[in-house]
């Protein structure tokens, strides 16, 4: 029982010293504030990171990532450390710099800081040990606390862009009121045949289209699959109450329909792109004039 | 002090017509909480509505039971219906597009497989048929 | 659960408000047929806004609907099926081919008005 108490006791002066050095260790990286953020930079430099960035953004980062990093020596808690290591990933991702270079300077303040405890601690050997004791496995995990959190953001945005990528590949584009243009592009999958769906509907709802031109000029073949939730898709489209015209028919997926059971005479069906938005003007009630040189054109 | 738990299934027992209803609903709360967008809670309500609606056409009593599935990392929903109703003779020709024999369009079974991802069938003639059939988050 | 159905000129409306069992479904076929010869409707509007699942029992009452009215004369709009509901009906297989839809109220009056008006005045060419 004595046994459990001394233990105790032992305990907590331990974790009293460890804090009382933090304390201390961090009233000099205060007080050394100004030259070891700028033997930091030089550094950063020197190793050739954040070449992306110009010396003041890099001198204004450094001083928020320094401020950051004492702060999280002080109070023991890395939550606010977190926080800006995303906001400053969500910063510096888009400018093109890469995990390797904040693993990098991070690990660069790191040392820095342990030099200048060697400096001011060199006469005894003792209060150095002590004092790196309580410093390393803070200062390491502040290393991974960052690092992770930039990881954690890259990987969001990298998320994010391929949504917007294949949003991007299947845009619905509002050319007049009431009519809608889904021109697609490339080989169609199933995934992508679910988004273009999803979105087409969504178009029209958001819209209020009355006819859509589904322009399929650019899509080189399908598969009876990708065909049959094509047709779902017109159908859909009608139960919203719009009209769809399809373009750009291929031979080869005129094909594929009839194969999969398509009466491509109750589908409407337009030769090209223009033919199509030209028919989709006429149901919306506008007259289509051709101009002398269209209509040259078009006999040509 | 109770910590509120989602509730991984879900059992609504099908009698009568209104029961359709109840099962649709309490599968579309489920599949809700399990992170299922809006296209994927129709979809799913859908299916459940068919699939009850055969128990109570066909069988007259039955269970639609909903649960959360978890697998290598993906997420989704299953239903099951189960019933001891008669049981279908031949379940090759009931999965055709237009077999019925309540004078319906018998959409349902092909449709229902059409709507989601897995879709399994078991039914003997007087043993009774389970249907089971899951859609995952995308 | 009783469907409200109002009188708007020579058009009956019927709003649905909440999810509709086979019975209220079968309640709703029958009172729409009724009012329609009553009231000598011309058309007939259903919005389906409100419902998250139209399913194979559905799709087929609103088909004898629309079919029943169009005896007595009167032509029938569904309106408002949801983006989410389309996309499961097609799915699953069911069409509601042959009677109009769309994609509102709005829609479905001007839809009436316009075919009220006759032949000569359709702008809409028919394949």
């Amino acid at each position: 029982m004595a046994n459990t108490q001394e233990l105790a006791t032992a305990m907590e002066t331990r974790l009293e010293t460890i804090a009382s050095r933090l304390r201390e260790l961090v009233a000099h990286l205060r007080q050394q504030r100004a030259q070891l953020r700028e033997e930091w930079a030089r550094l950063i430099t020197e190793a050739k990171l954040l070449t992306a960035m110009t010396k003041e953004e890099i001198f204004a980062e450094a001083t928020s990532v320094y401020d950051n990093y004492v702060e999280a020596l002080e109070t023991g808690t890395y939550e606010a450390l977190q926080a800006y290591a995303r906001n400053l990933s969500e910063r510096i991702i888009p400018r093109g710099v890469e995990t390797h270079e904040v693993v990098g300077i991070v690990l660069l303040l790191r040392d820095v800081l342990a030099r200048s405890l060697f400096a001011k601690y060199r006469e005894d050997f003792n209060k150095l040990n002590r004092i790196l004791d309580a410093y390393e496995p803070a200062a390491n995990r502040i290393a991974g606390t960052v690092a992770v959190g930039f990881v954690q953001e890259r990987e969001r945005i990298i998320r994010e862009q391929q949504e917007a990528i294949r949003e991007l590949s299947t845009p619905v584009l509002q050319v007049r009121e009431r009519l809608l243009i889904l021109p697609i592009i490339g080989v169609i999958d199933p995934q992508r045949t679910r988004q273009l769906t999803e979105q087409l509907l969504r178009g029209i709802r958001t819209n209020r289209a009355k006819v859509v031109v589904l322009d399929i000029t650019g899509v080189p073949y399908i598969d009876s699959p990708v065909a049959n939730h094509l047709v779902q898709t017109v159908e859909a489209a009608r139960l919203l109450g719009a009209n769809v015209i399809v373009t750009g028919l291929s031979p080869e997926i005129a094909q594929t329909l009839v194969n999969i059971g398509v009466d491509l005479g109750k589908m409407n069906t337009v030769g090209d792109l223009q033919g199509g938005i030209e028919e989709a003007e006429r149901h919306l009630g506008y007259k289509v004039v051709l101009t002398q040189e269209q209509s040259a054109a078009h006999s040509a | 002090m109770r910590s509120a738990l989602i509730a991984d299934e879900v059992r609504v027992p099908i009698d009568r017509d209104a029961d359709i209803v109840t099962a649709r609903q309490k599968g579309r709360e489920l599949a809700t909480q399990c992170g299922l967008l809006s296209t994927d809670l129709a979809v799913v309500a859908t299916a459940i509505s068919e699939l009850a609606r055969n128990i109570v056409r066909y069988a007259a009593r039955g269970e639609i039971i909903v649960r959360r599935v978890d697998e290598n990392g993906k997420r989704g929903v299953e239903v099951v219906a189960v019933d001891e109703g008669p049981g279908i003779p031949d379940v090759t020709l009931a999965m055709q597009d237009g077999y019925s024999t309540s004078g319906g369009l018998g959409l349902g079974l092909p449709g229902t497989r059409r709507l989601m991802d897995e879709f399994e069938i078991i039914s003997d003639f007087g043993k009774g048929t389970t249907v089971t059939v899951r859609r995952w988050k995308r | 659960m009783q469907v409200p159905i109002l009188k708007q000129g020579a058009y009956l409306i019927a709003t649905v408000q909440s999810a509709l069992t086979d019975e209220d479904l079968k309640q709703l076929r029958d009172t729409l047929v009724v009012s329609v010869s009553k009231v000598r409707a011309r058309g007939v509007i259903v919005d389906v806004t409100a419902l998250d699942v139209i399913d194979s029992f559905a799709t087929r009452t609103l088909r004898d609907v629309a079919h029943m009215i169009r005896l007595r004369g009167a032509e029938t709009v569904i309106v408002g099926i949801q983006p989410e509901v389309a996309f499961s009906m097609v799915k699953l297989g069911l069409s509601l081919e042959g009677i109009a839809t769309s994609l509102d109220l709005e829609e479905g009056l001007a839809y009436l008005d316009r075919k009220g008006k006759g032949p000569e005045h359709e702008v809409r060419t028919h394949r």
